[in-house]
């Protein structure tokens, strides 16, 4: 009983958020990466990308909710989604066509990219804040939970509950999807294969005839996708507010460097890498530990290797390691 | 009656004494504007304008002399922003006294940076961390408070939380001089009264995510969470992740998350939960009600605080004769308490013609003052619990 109890407290605090945590990374990961591979630079303004995204999703669950259609149980926002990435897709192409074409006619280099995504980053912060508002916007609604806490209790007769929300059921499908149809994309269609053609080789990939422009294009509809997916539902299981979408550079970049920027793989393992280590290094520990250890040997202390204060710090020290110790990352992206 | 009284007795003020050169005092009123207690702060601002609006209309003050409220925005996290702020009520406005702040640690910065420096009073509404009780002296006298010290706060939680037989709980705190005050404070009086804190840990204000912290509250365990963070901000997702994972049913609140937001965001997935919150008793909390008609909301936190604070350097500036700080700083104490003729909220001009003729008052006001040590309020508190999803009074203490 008391190892089973064990096993509910660790699934409730720190497996099922440390997986919804890491598909949300891991989605916003994959833009990153995707860039970096084709377009050979550090986008900056990924998060920004992501809260405008957000944005236009919650604009629209709003305007739907108004005129009362829903698609309960499932959350509006869903119903949103395709609009939103319509919208950014725009955004993006338009930034590409109005800044980025230029930069890439001079040939200049990565760092001059990166600090153009840098003014870009600005330019979109300032935007999202100036449409929508610095402050928190709720948009979930349909049913809150799978399994309540409480129920689970009743069920089960354990101590401990287990709550699975609809956000994160919501959140990991939505990740197996996207994740799927993306590598078949990259894999079996001929414009996936010319992408990766043009991310192993450009001078190789010009020679033999792939369009450059028609790449780019498609790489930025692929990467609003991406954005818009991941901020939404990150948006839907936690909150919206533009700032935490700033925020979430840090471990969205972690994640692209500790896979290896420019493979879609790594961009994965490395999202669930950090939402893992970020969750298990700031839980205490004491309660699963106390169902697990003879009564003697119960702790005392919380057995809290980190404060929760220090969140962001894990991804900072795993991204330090993993660029001393095996900078092209665990899959061998490119090295930086 | 009431206003030929007025009248007669501005009238004979004004033979007595010129108006003064049509000339005007200015009060500041220095709250959260915006911030995370902007829904407090939209209570308590008018609470303030309206005791010195009833003192302006009353005609009494200083022979007649007009009175005015200017606002100043402190933010209540911005240290930089508040400091220059109450810096621009001196220098440019050429405020008297200062109404305010509101959160403790830009309070502290101001008066620290700006009020003890230009020798300017402040009267805080809220600021309640212990770590404002100047027992040395540090303020030159000019720093009072209408709001009590949370040192009391965490002795009547303490009181609350036994009376109902926990004795096991866990802590979370707002990380600033506010939060981590009370928290202390009430672990202090906690466990010497036999109760055990399980963990008291910090959380930032203005995150997405709260789940990691309730991680580790749910692993410390405990009978109650006790949150001491701000409705508007973290407070409220700590008890939503909380609530999500079932890691806590019933909670208890102290003044910061007491407010309609808490009824709005949770309702009665929060029943059986407690708090309190500083409050008069129900007969000034009923006069208060009615004198404020409906002008704003006469029972939300801190708001007969700020009509108090407000009212306190008026009259203080009566008895004193001045409106110069230096002069008035003094009065403060003395109007505030015993001994005198009692005045209630809404009897300012009485109040006024009191201390014009050289009497004494003990001002009672919206929220029954009464300050002790340096200059603090001593405190009634109200105790609530949620019910069906409202708050509901238990009793006063």
């Amino acid at each position: 009983m008391d190892f089973l109890n064990a096993i509910v407290a660790l699934s409730n605090f720190v497996i099922i958020p440390a997986v919804a945590y890491g598909s949300q990374l891991a989605i916003g990961a994959l833009g990153v990466t995707l860039i970096y591979g084709i377009l050979r630079f550090s986008n900056f303004a990924h998060g920004d990308t992501m809260a405008f995204g957000t944005m236009v999703v919650i604009l629209f669950t709003w305007w739907f909710q108004s005129m009362g259609i829903s698609i309960a149980p499932l959350p509006t926002a869903l119903l949103a989604l395709p609009f939103g990435i319509l919208f950014t897709a725009l955004l993006l192409v338009g930034t590409d066509r109005v800044v980025y074409r230029f930069y890439r006619r001079q040939k200049s280099v990565p760092v001059i990219y990166l600090i153009v995504s840098l003014g870009v980053m600005f330019i979109l912060n300032g935007l999202v804040r100036f449409i929508i508002g610095p402050g928190d916007q709720r948009f979930a609604d349909g049913a809150r939970f799978l399994i309540k806490a409480r129920d689970f209790k009743e069920m089960t007769g354990l101590k401990e509950g287990l709550a699975i929300k609809s956000s994160q059921g919501i959140t990991v499908i939505t990740a197996v999807i996207v994740v799927a149809l993306l590598f078949w994309f990259l894999n079996k269609t001929r414009t996936g294969k010319s992408m990766r053609a043009f991310s192993d080789n450009e001078d190789l990939a010009l020679l033999s005839g792939i369009n450059p422009e028609r790449v780019v294009l498609i790489t930025w509809l692929i990467v609003a996708a991406l954005a818009t997916v991941a901020g939404t539902l990150y948006g839907l299981d936690k909150s919206f507010k533009p700032f935490t979408y700033f925020q979430l550079l840090l471990p969205i970049f972690a994640s692209a460097i500790v896979g290896g920027l420019g493979s879609p793989i790594g961009a994965i393992a490395g999202g669930f890498v950090i939402a893992f280590s970020e969750v298990t290094i700031t839980y205490a520990w004491k309660k699963v530990l106390t169902y697990l250890m003879p009564d003697a040997l119960d702790p005392s202390g919380l057995v809290q290797l980190l404060a929760t204060e220090y969140k962001f710090a894990v991804s900072f020290v795993i991204l330090v390691i993993v660029l001393l110790f095996r900078p092209t990352g665990l899959f061998k992206g490119k090295a930086l | 009656m009431k206003k030929l009284l007025t009248a007669t007795a501005a009238t004979a003020l004004m033979a007595g004494s010129a108006f003064a050169d049509g000339e005007e005092v200015k009060i500041g009123v220095f709250l959260g504007f915006t911030g995370p207690i902007e829904s407090l702060v939209a209570e308590m601002g008018p609470a303030a304008e309206f005791a010195i609006s009833e003192v302006d209309g009353s005609g009494a003050f200083l022979g007649g002399t007009h009175v005015s409220a200017v606002r100043g925005d402190t933010t209540c996290i911005d240290a930089g922003a508040a400091t220059a702020a109450a810096e621009r009520l001196i220098t440019a406005d050429g405020v008297s006294g200062i109404v305010g702040g509101d959160c403790s640690g830009v309070t502290g910065a101001a008066l620290a940076n700006v009020a003890v420096p230009n020798g300017m009073v402040m009267v805080s509404p809220s600021a309640t961390s212990p770590g404002l009780s100047h027992m040395n002296n540090e303020d030159n006298g000019l720093f009072f408070r209408t709001a009590p010290s949370d040192a009391r706060q965490g002795v009547v939680m303490t009181e609350v939380l036994m009376d109902q037989g926990i004795s096991e709980v866990a802590v979370t705190y707002t990380n600033n001089d506010y939060g981590k005050g009370l928290a202390d404070a009430f672990q202090a009086a906690y466990e010497a009264a036999g109760g055990t804190v399980t963990i008291s840990a910090p959380h930032d204000d203005g995150k997405a995510d709260y789940s990691a912290e309730v991680a580790s509250l749910a692993s410390a365990g405990g009978d109650r969470l006790v949150v001491a963070g701000y409705v508007d901000q973290g407070g409220s997702g700590i008890v939503q992740a909380a609530l999500d994972t079932g890691a806590f049913d019933t909670f208890h609140f102290p003044d910061g998350m007491i407010g309609e937001m808490l009824e709005a965001n949770f309702g009665s997935d929060i029943d059986g939960s407690t708090g309190q919150h500083p409050s008069p008793s129900v007969e000034l909390a009923e006069n208060f009600t009615a004198l404020v008609d409906g002008a704003f909301a006469a029972t939300s936190p801190f708001a007969p605080e700020s009509y108090d604070a407000a009212a306190l350097i008026m009259l203080a500036m009566q008895a004193a004769g001045s409106s110069d700080p230096a002069d008035y700083k003094g009065q403060i104490m003395n109007v505030a308490n015993a001994p005198g003729e009692k005045i209630n909220a809404g009897e300012l001009a009485k109040g006024l013609e009191i201390l014009a003729a050289g009497g004494e008052i003990d001002y009672v006001g919206a929220s029954g003052v009464e300050l002790v040590g340096p200059g603090e309020a001593a405190g009634n508190y109200r105790e609530v619990v949620i019910e069906g999803g409202k708050l509901t009074t238990v009793q006063f203490r």
